[in-house]
């Protein structure tokens, strides 16, 4: 049950990165792959906020904004400079590997012994509950585990709120366009390369939230702990697009979150059924590959049953 | 109203594909005239449209705009004071967006684009009324994706979305050339009546003799990157359509000729 509680947890916080990815893959059509270094720096500035003693949640805020900030850099990369899209992400994130080593000045920071937003949670549920374990559909369950379970996934509901509010403003609107057809952008007077910034900054926002949120429930931050996690958030997106289709803006956002809840749990279940850790990101990138040629082959099928039936 | 200056641009320069794509243009186009742009292929007529709306920056010359000069704004900047028809009915919307959405973003053409909301209850209402004149009966459709539309019923839109905030010039680029004959009919049509209508000053390419000689108050003939006929008043009116390509079968001749003898029968004879 803890297991599976963990699972969901994980799910809902990697959400914020799903929704980053989404943002930036979908909405942009800009494979950013700054994501990988911008979740490690919202862990990093968060932890060593926390450490500091900074109150949890102001941490947390600054984690996400310092994401905002290397999203920026990336945008200004591609767009004013002219960089290849992939090669901005790459030069953002091979040297947010140095910033976030020197943020937190070691590769690693635990917080096991700080006040964190978990922390703050779990106090919180102990007040309402009044006791250390509560009975949940005939299960023991642990205040701390049940506390996140039940703040985390407000936390993102509310994101996704505004998110959504978010992209049907004049600015937002605007920005939809942008990766849709940035000339009829420009041909209507917004300048598209600063809505691709602004994507980015908003993108890279989500995913370091994302970062901040995780380093406090795993209880540390690791200067490895990006890796491989835009691979981990196109998986999200996409499983969400198939679970509820991507014709409109709601269902997308809704899609995402949905989609990194079921691929923690599928994770959650292959490794309870002792698939080796080791083998996880090989799995997640054939399931990228798969998932994103096979629409192809299908219709490749079809094409061929067509002309088949056509000539015979 | 809208002033060119001796405007040149090359393409390519210095290599072998090197396109020079206008020499020299001077062109001054009055408040609430509808000038028809033809030439033949690569005779510099889109380049002069792309020139206008700041789709790449000029080698020379200057360009006003309603007064100010224009010529070192970016294209995004130009849009305030410029709408656009393109070619291809798929370049001016947002497949994605609604009808809606994208007629939101046309309502803020020009404009700071903040917070509020973009469909707006008065954008809704504004949107349907002017969708009803179009009689597509996409009125009720307001938020279906503009993507699932045919190119016809998107230019007719993209044509409403230009016209929407009064723009101080409006740039036709063979906006109906990608389109069957009959949608083709409509959208002229359409624009001919918008254009009388706001009293625009519109630049529209064509391809078509028949739609060169039919609309508009003045003709403009591009060749080689420059302005080789100019008619408007009485003389447009009278043009028929084989005289226009009568003019292109004389280039196509002089074409035959080396360079320097076709321009020393250019001078003598057009």
């Amino acid at each position: 049950m803890s297991l599976l509680i963990g699972a969901l947890t994980i799910g809902f916080i990697l959400s914020l990165l799903a929704l980053g990815v989404y943002v930036s893959f979908k909405i942009f059509d800009f494979a950013d792959i700054t994501a990988e270094g911008s979740i490690t720096l919202g862990a990093a500035v968060a932890a060593i906020l926390l450490v500091n003693g900074w109150p949890p949640l102001a941490a947390t805020a600054m984690g996400a904004l310092a994401g905002m900030v290397a999203g920026a850099v990336t945008g200004v990369l591609a767009m004013r400079f002219q960089i290849n899209r992939l090669l901005s992400g790459i030069l953002t994130m091979t040297a947010l590997y140095s910033i976030n080593l020197r943020i937190m000045g070691r590769s690693n920071i635990p917080l096991m012994n700080e006040r964190t937003a978990m922390g703050q949670a779990e106090e919180l549920g102990r007040q309402l509950f009044g006791k250390e374990t509560v009975s949940a559909l005939g299960w023991e369950v642990g205040v701390r585990d049940l506390s996140a379970l039940l703040l985390i996934p407000a936390l993102i509901v509310i994101a996704c709120l505004l998110l959504f509010a978010f992209f049907r403003t004049q600015l937002g609107t605007a920005m939809r366009a942008t990766g849709d057809n940035s000339q009829m952008v420009r041909a209507q007077g917004a300048d598209d390369r600063w809505m691709v910034i602004l994507g980015l900054a908003l993108s890279n926002a989500l995913i370091a939230l994302s970062g901040a949120l995780l380093a406090q429930y795993q209880g540390f931050a690791d200067v490895q702990m990006g890796i491989g996690m835009v691979v981990w958030g196109l998986a999200s997106v996409i499983i969400g697009e198939a679970l509820v289709g991507t014709r409109q803006l709601g269902y997308a956002i809704a899609g995402a979150v949905l989609g990194s809840v079921l691929f923690r749990l599928l994770v959650a279940i292959a490794l309870r059924w002792g698939l080796n850790p080791n083998d996880l990101k090989l799995i997640t990138a054939a399931f990228v590959f798969a998932a994103l040629i096979l629409p192809k082959l299908t219709a490749r099928a079809a094409r061929a049953r067509k002309w088949r039936a056509a000539h015979a | 109203m809208l002033e060119l200056i001796s405007v040149s641009k090359t393409f390519n320069a210095g290599t072998v594909n090197e396109v020079r794509g206008l020499r020299g243009v001077d062109l001054r186009v009055r408040e609430s005239s509808f000038t028809v742009v033809i030439g033949t292929n690569g005779s510099g007529k889109t380049t002069l449209l792309n020139a206008v709306a700041g789709v790449f920056p000029i080698d020379d010359g200057t360009i006003r705009l309603g007064g100010e000069d224009v010529t070192r704004w970016a294209e995004y900047r130009r849009a305030s004071k410029i709408g656009r028809v393109f070619q291809n009915p798929f370049t001016g919307t947002s497949p994605s967006l609604s009808i809606a959405e994208n007629f939101a973003l046309a309502a803020q053409r020009g404009r700071a684009r903040g917070l509020g909301p973009a469909v707006s209850r008065t954008v809704r209402a504004r949107t349907r009324e002017m969708v009803r004149q179009l009689n597509m009966g996409l009125e009720d459709r307001l938020d279906t994706a503009i993507g699932t539309l045919s190119g016809g019923q998107r230019q007719a839109l993209t044509l409403l979305m230009a016209t929407w905030q009064r723009p101080a010039l409006l740039l036709l680029d063979e906006h109906t050339a990608a389109l069957d004959p009959k949608s083709a009919d409509q959208v002229i049509q359409l624009t001919d009546r918008i254009i009388a209508r706001d009293r625009l000053a519109a630049l529209m390419v064509t391809h078509s003799m028949q739609q060169a000689a039919r609309y508009g108050d003045r003709l403009i003939m591009m060749h080689r990157g420059q302005i080789l006929f100019d008619v408007d008043g009485e003389r447009k009116k009278r043009i028929r359509a084989e005289e226009l390509l009568e003019r292109f079968e004389e280039l196509r001749r002089l074409e035959l000729l080396d360079e320097g003898a076709a321009e020393m029968l250019a001078e003598l004879y057009v």
